[in-house]
């Protein structure tokens, strides 16, 4: 089955996805079992788009990109995860910090049970088998922010394997459709944050900060199912979502709360996979997102010109560095069926009874939306994701009598329009969702016209307190209640204006628009340019 | 003591390349590598200067090779003594901290409240840098 063929690879941007078209695909075999999540989009495993190099040769080379991620998200929770020192984004340095977390002899971890429950959440809502018995391990490596020399993690045998990301892309024509993909999960383990160094180049030293040593981190490791920066990106936001939706993480890459470190590599179809490189840190979904892409057209490029690729992070196999965790027995898990009789409720973990308490995850809430107001899947998407404007959403539409389509267009597209324009959140905006139900109540009964509407919000957003009736009749934006002077407005405009008059007659549909114009002129704005064209049809014809 | 961090690195070396069997050694001569010294070296942070540390070194992996004498087939290996105890699972709760006068008490060097280390990471001089030294 031939894949789609890109034609030049741009930075930043995933034509990939520009080029497939809506009939189903079977996925790569190497699925979870992950089936159609029953929207209108269609649902598959990605295939590989393909790239062409931007210099490209005689004979067009065709690549494909694979990318595979590996996301540490910081747990929400009050203490760390092997201790019982604060977890706190800002603190004077070291004020977060117990001996455990320096490293003092004589110190043992002691396992946080909100960080158990919150690696199972997330888990469970990611689609993974609970690995009912999981281990800890040592990771070794020597870094003046990791006083142990050692970092405790779960490599061999993690809390949660096999489980499954679901995506949606837009494509298609103005990016209208909507298609889901999904990436496989390989494993979410346990692991301990390290504290933060300060680099002080002028002195030749190295400051630490210990207060972030020892949080605890979900890692979240993505199969190579991805193949250009946008589907990362998307995945990565998606996760987000996810992981804000559970309160397990509050994921914010802008401080810290989520890192990503991509793992790409290039190859021609049909053969191996190439030398994979890795790209670290990335600390905003957009960056991601162009870093991955740069780094796809590096690794082509140097192909292309005959060079190899390095991987200069991997020149000995950090895999010697692990070694069992001596001082923590396995994490044992049970389900309502294995729970032990008179156990301990606070010691033991019921998978069934988190199972129960997962709260609606985003994909739910978007189906939701769909089903009960109607709107079009990309907007459930944008709804969810800007901070906030679900809930204004919500709220304009419990006070208007306005269509759920109106309210949808209006928050989507002006709303958030004025909001991006003065790179505004949803919390600090000046208009209330009271106050624009108000607004499209007005225009529902057709107190005002939608051009007129538009003035409205304008002045809303600038002067506070004001209501939109009282902006309305000060400035006389009310459409013209009285047909019959309206009528007598086209008729005079028309006898005023004979020469459009047979421009109409004879056809051209840009003679009407002009007529309206005119009629909009003398009315002040104030009727509705849609009678005002039924009106001057109808006078026509007479 | 530091022969044993040293033996612990070289065994979790040759373990994990071959999944802890206790099949015996493949070196069979019981002459460590030059390479073998160098990635030691680098894991363990340990400088091997001599040949009597080389020496020393053999020695002590013949010696814990004595314990290939046990019959280990199909014995599941243990990780750890604990195997069989409950992994205690801690409530939520904040209760230590702040005590970053005690903390700093330990280091060498403070600059205001932070700890203070060399830059980055001191990298080891790769093997043709070092002193000329024949390992064999």
């Amino acid at each position: 089955m031939a894949a789609p063929v890109l034609r030049g690879c741009c930075l930043g941007r995933c034509w990939a996805l520009a080029c497939i078209d809506s009939g189903s695909r079977h996925g790569r075999g190497a699925a979870t079992g992950f089936t159609s999540s029953g929207k209108r989009g269609q649902s598959f495993v990605a295939q590989q788009p393909l790239l062409t190099a931007q210099k490209s040769r005689k004979g067009e080379h065709k690549w494909a990109a694979v990318v595979g991620l590996e996301i540490h998200a910081q747990i929400v929770s009050n203490s760390k995860l092997f201790s019982g020192s604060q977890v706190h984004f800002a603190a004077p340095p070291n004020s977060l910090v117990s001996f455990f977390d320096a490293s003092l002899p004589g110190t043992l971890p002691v396992l946080n049970r909100r960080c158990v429950e919150a690696a199972v959440m997330t888990g469970l809502a990611l689609n993974c088998h609970i690995n009912k018995k999981s281990l800890f391990d040592r990771k070794h490596y020597f870094y003046a922010d990791l006083p142990a020399g050692y970092q405790i993690t779960q490599q061999r045998l993690p809390i949660a394997v096999n489980g499954s990301l679901a995506y949606s892309v837009c494509v298609g024509k103005k990016w209208r459709q909507v298609i889901t993909k999904t990436v496989r999960i390989k494993q979410i383990q346990l692991e301990q944050d390290s504290g933060k160094s300060l680099h002080d180049e002028l002195r030749s030293q190295t400051l630490i900060d210990l207060n972030r040593a020892g949080v605890g981190l979900l890692e979240v490791v993505l199969e190579p199912d991805m193949s250009c920066g946008e589907e990362a990106a998307t995945a990565v936001r998606e996760l987000q979502l996810i992981l804000q939706a559970l309160g397990t993480s509050q994921a914010n890459m802008a401080e810290g709360q989520l890192r990503v470190d991509a793992n790409i590599s290039v190859h021609h179809p049909g053969e191996p996979l190439g030398v994979r490189t890795e790209v670290k840190n990335l600390n905003s979904a957009r960056f991601l997102a162009r870093a991955i892409d740069y780094e796809i057209q590096r690794q082509i490029n140097e192909l292309e010109n005959g060079c190899e690729i390095l991987n200069e992070t991997r020149s000995f196999d950090y895999r010697l560095g692990f070694m069992p965790e001596p001082n923590l027995p396995p994490l044992l898990l049970y389900d309502t069926a294995s729970l032990p009789a008179g156990a301990d409720p606070q010691q033991v973990i019921n998978i069934d009874r988190i199972r129960e308490q997962l709260p609606e995850l985003p994909s739910e809430t978007r189906e939701k939306l769909i089903q009960q107001y109607g709107i079009l899947p990309e907007h459930s998407f944008a709804l969810l994701n800007e901070v906030g404007l679900l809930e204004f959403f919500q709220n304009v539409i419990k006070e208007t009598r306005a269509e759920p389509k109106k309210v949808t267009s209006w928050v989507l597209n002006i709303f958030l329009g004025f909001l991006k324009q003065r790179n505004l959140a949803v919390n600090e905006s000046p208009v209330t969702p009271s106050v624009l139900a108000e607004l499209l109540n007005l225009l529902d009964r057709k107190v005002i016209s939608s051009a007129a509407a538009k003035q409205v919000f304008e002045e809303l957003w600038r002067s506070k307190g004001k209501t939109p009736s009282q902006i309305v009749s000060e400035r006389k934006l009310e459409l013209m209640q009285d047909e019959e002077a309206l009528e007598r407005v086209c008729h005079a405009v028309m006898e005023g204006h004979p020469q459009v008059v047979m421009d109409m007659k004879r056809g051209n549909p840009r003679a009407i628009n002009k007529l309206i114009g005119l009629v909009r002129k003398v009315t002040h704005n104030r009727a509705d340019p849609m009678v005002i064209k039924e009106i001057l049809e109808k006078q026509l014809l007479s | 003591m530091w022969a044993r961090a040293v033996l612990l690195g070289y065994r979790s070396w040759m373990g994990w390349h071959r999944g802890f069997t206790s099949k015996t050694d493949p070196q069979g001569s019981g002459r460590v590598t030059a390479e073998v010294i160098e990635h030691l070296e680098r894991l363990a942070l340990v400088d091997f200067g001599s040949q009597e540390a080389v020496a020393r070194l053999e020695k002590a992996i013949a010696f814990a090779d004595r314990l290939r004498a046990v019959d280990t087939d199909g014995v599941e290996p243990m990780e750890s003594v604990l195997e069989d105890r409950c992994l205690y699972l801690r409530s939520d709760n904040v209760v230590e901290g702040n005590c970053v006068e005690e903390l700093l008490q330990n280091a060498h060097r403070v600059v205001e409240e932070y700890f203070v280390a060399p830059p980055g990471n001191i990298s080891l001089p790769k093997q043709d840098e070092q002193q000329p030294f024949s390992h064999n």
